[in-house]
């Protein structure tokens, strides 16, 4: 069952690159695991590591102890496409992020996010354009992510209210799970299956 | 009333629709569920913990691909990782009485070359698998997107999904293509022009008189980038073209059912008057062979073109182009014909069914590949390999000095041991150009399977219509044969 989420302060970790793959964000040799063990170590694994498994020198900034900790990210437009893989929000999770601003998202990985309590926020061009200067000139100021309020709240105390899927919103709040919601439904799915003949039959010899 | 017209999307969505209560998504039924090992395992243990079972295992079937060997599947598995996958795989199929084609299986394979093959794939079809390249279904005019393992869980348990409706997007391909130039260029071309987030939200629905003239192979090609460019799905109308395909298949209906089915699947295609979101105009004459030069398939040329400089993009895309291209050690502003190389990889769900292997022989018959040249051919599924061999095709290949394989995902995502080392460049007929995709420090060039064979004869990114005709060998330069059939 998933914990409730409701919102966070923390500091923010920025960047500025678009289009950053989930082949980036979880490589897929770390894909051979058959449960969710392990994934924070995997998070990014190719920018803080050679590809002869050394730490990369300077460390990455995933991996400088100032960043440790935070649990908010801001990063480029169309973040997390590619691949299906929820490896990716698995390990975001994992490493500690619970929030990420982008001017946008790849579809799946969006829906992957917020199955996992990960809010992925979309901001306007202007909006992500203050956001990195702030962060810029202010890089250890707290930023609160109120999905209760539908907030952000930023360290000089200036707000804006964000969008996200009122759906998703709700189960997150209560920590609701999806499955059991679908399956309080069920006499509409007995219904549609009876009025719709299964096309194939995968079991047929 | 006259009804309102509808789009091919519309009319898949509207019929799947189970219940949509206010303010929540809709619950959409699932046809069809393909399952493979690598994103499932936590799915299972997830349905496990619940006591839930598998709703209708008869919608569901699951195979080995990704990170299954592709040598002599005799030999053990020695990546124990990738071994307990495997098992487990096969544990949860059995437990939980799924149809399952595992190894040493006649008809295992890429998940999106096997359900096509199988007429498991139809139109008309919600068809859902937990892997992003679920869109190639969209060929033969079902709805199939790719779905995270939360969301595999659910379909297995309710057999449906909670779903926004996305937006429409019409990409239409007008003319014909012309010699040398194929499904996989007409794709690159459009994510070159779209960008990869360009269809985000979308459902794009492929029309026009190129596509139309497409085989059902090479729409597969064409629907199975459409994530590519960041649609949620990709679809063609179901024509002549599908239904001579499906027909005789195992899983597609026989006899009476069959005439039923097609009747069924005529009403299908967009309604004349219908509208879509958003729409674009490709003119398929003016097409060339593709050849990507960055680190993501949007970042795709001509190949008679030059890499661009930082000065012919936006400032804002500045950063990335330096990036991409000290990732790939490539100049700006070089040609991108002639760039080196040390591996060729034909083979994935993108190009690796019978008519890519044909494609790619035509170019390779009666010729050797370059000196010192890694060349693997790695089939889309046993079928195919059977079929290919029957042909001969794979003694075409090793006789040009290519390596011949099981089939699988492979060097496509290099989870099996078939990878770039790092900073080796690859010509590579799949889909994924990514920093790392095809092993860490990879550098990798998307294109399709005629200019990776051409390459693979020169040794370097080589324009197919400039190789010269052999005795045995298609002049690719004056046929249209060679892309086709
Ligand atoms: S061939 Fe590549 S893209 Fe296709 S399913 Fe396998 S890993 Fe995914």
């Amino acid at each position: 069952m998933p914990e409730p989420f409701v919102r966070t302060t923390s500091r923010v970790i920025a960047i500025p690159r678009a289009n950053i793959d989930t082949d980036q964000i979880c490589p897929a040799r770390f894909l051979k695991i058959t449960d969710k063990a392990g994934l924070a170590d995997a998070l990014f694994f190719d920018w803080r590591f050679t590809p002869d498994g050394k730490r990369r020198e300077p460390v990455s900034f995933i991996d400088e102890p100032h960043n440790a900790g935070r649990q908010i990210l801001l990063v480029g437009d169309n973040f997390g496409a590619g691949s299906s893989r929820e490896h990716a929000p698995w390990a975001l999770r994992a490493w500690g992020i619970r929030a990420i601003f982008s001017t946008g998202f790849a579809d799946i990985f969006r829906g992957n996010a917020l199955k996992n309590a990960l809010l992925p926020i979309v901001v306007t061009p202007d909006r992500y354009a203050a956001l990195t200067a702030l962060q810029a000139a202010d890089p250890d100021g707290e930023w609160t992510v109120d999905l209760e309020a539908q907030k952000a709240t930023l360290p000089d105390g200036e707000s804006f209210a964000f969008e996200i899927d009122p759906f998703a919103r709700k189960m997150i709040l209560a920590g609701t799970d999806e499955i059991g919601y679908v399956r309080s439904n069920l006499p509409a799915i007995e219904a549609w299956e009876a009025a719709h003949p299964a096309r194939v039959d995968t079991a047929r010899a | 009333m006259a009804e309102k017209p509808r789009t091919l999307f519309e009319k898949i969505w509207d019929d799947h629709v189970v219940s949509s209560d206010p303010g929540a998504p809709a619950i959409l039924a699932i046809d069809l569920h393909l399952v493979h090992e690598v994103t499932s395992p936590q799915a299972f243990t997830g349905l496990r913990e619940r006591g839930l079972k598998v709703r209708r295992p008869g919608q569901t079937v699951a195979t080995a691909d990704h990170s299954i060997p592709t040598l002599d599947p005799s030999l053990p598995i020695l990546d124990e990782l990738a071994a307990k996958q495997l098992r487990q795989i096969e544990e949860n199929c059995r437990e939980f009485g799924i149809p399952f084609y595992g190894k040493g299986s006649p008809t295992r394979g890429i998940v999106h070359v096997i359900g096509p093959e199988l007429g498991l794939t139809q139109p008309g079809m919600t068809i859902v698998c937990g892997d992003s390249h679920t869109a190639t279904h969209g060929a033969f005019g079902a709805l199939a997107f790719g779905i995270g393992t939360s969301e595999i869980e659910m379909v297995l348990a309710t057999q449906t999904l909670l779903q926004r409706k996305p937006k429409t997007f019409r990409v239409q391909i007008d003319g014909r293509l012309g010699p040398g130039v194929g499904a996989k260029d007409i794709i690159l071309a459009l994510i070159a022009r779209i960008g990869i987030g360009g269809g985000t939200g979308h459902v794009i629905e492929y029309t026009g008189e190129a596509i139309r003239a497409l085989s059902m192979e090479e729409r597969m090609t064409v629907c199975n980038m459409s994530i590519e460019a960041g649609a949620r799905a990709g679809l063609i109308a179901p024509d002549e073209t599908t239904f001579a395909y499906l027909k005789g298949r195992k899983f597609a209906p026989h006899g009476a059912a069959w005439d039923e089915a097609v009747a069924r699947w005529r009403k299908l295609p967009t309604d004349e008057g219908a509208t879509y979101d958003r729409t674009v105009t490709i003119d398929g004459q003016a097409l060339e062979p593709m050849v990507t030069y960055g680190n993501n398939p949007g970042m795709g040329i001509s190949v008679t073109g030059r890499i661009p400089s930082l000065t012919d993009v936006e400032p804002a895309a500045r950063a990335d182009l330096e990036h991409a291209l000290a990732y790939m050690g490539l100049q700006p502003g070089a040609s991108i014909a002639g760039q080196k190389l040390d591996v060729v990889f034909i083979g994935s769900c993108t190009n690796g069914r019978i008519e890519d292997l044909r494609a790619a022989a035509s170019v390779l018959r009666g010729r050797r590949v370059a000196a010192g040249l890694r060349v693997l051919v790695v089939p889309g599924s046993q079928q195919v390999k059977k079929q290919a061999e029957a042909e001969g095709l794979d003694d075409v290949f090793t006789a040009a000095g290519a390596e011949w394989r099981e089939s699988g995902c492979s060097m496509c995502i290099a989870m099996n041991g078939d990878q770039l080392e790092p900073g080796q460049y690859g010509i590579s007929t799949s889909n994924r150009n990514f920093e790392g995709r095809q092993g860490k420090g990879g550098r990798t060039f998307l294109a399709s399977p005629i200019t990776a064979a051409a390459s693979a004869i020169a040794g370097v990114v080589t324009d197919p219509r400039t190789l010269k005709p052999t005795a045995t060998s298609v002049d690719v330069a004056h046929s249209t044969a060679v892309e086709t059939h």
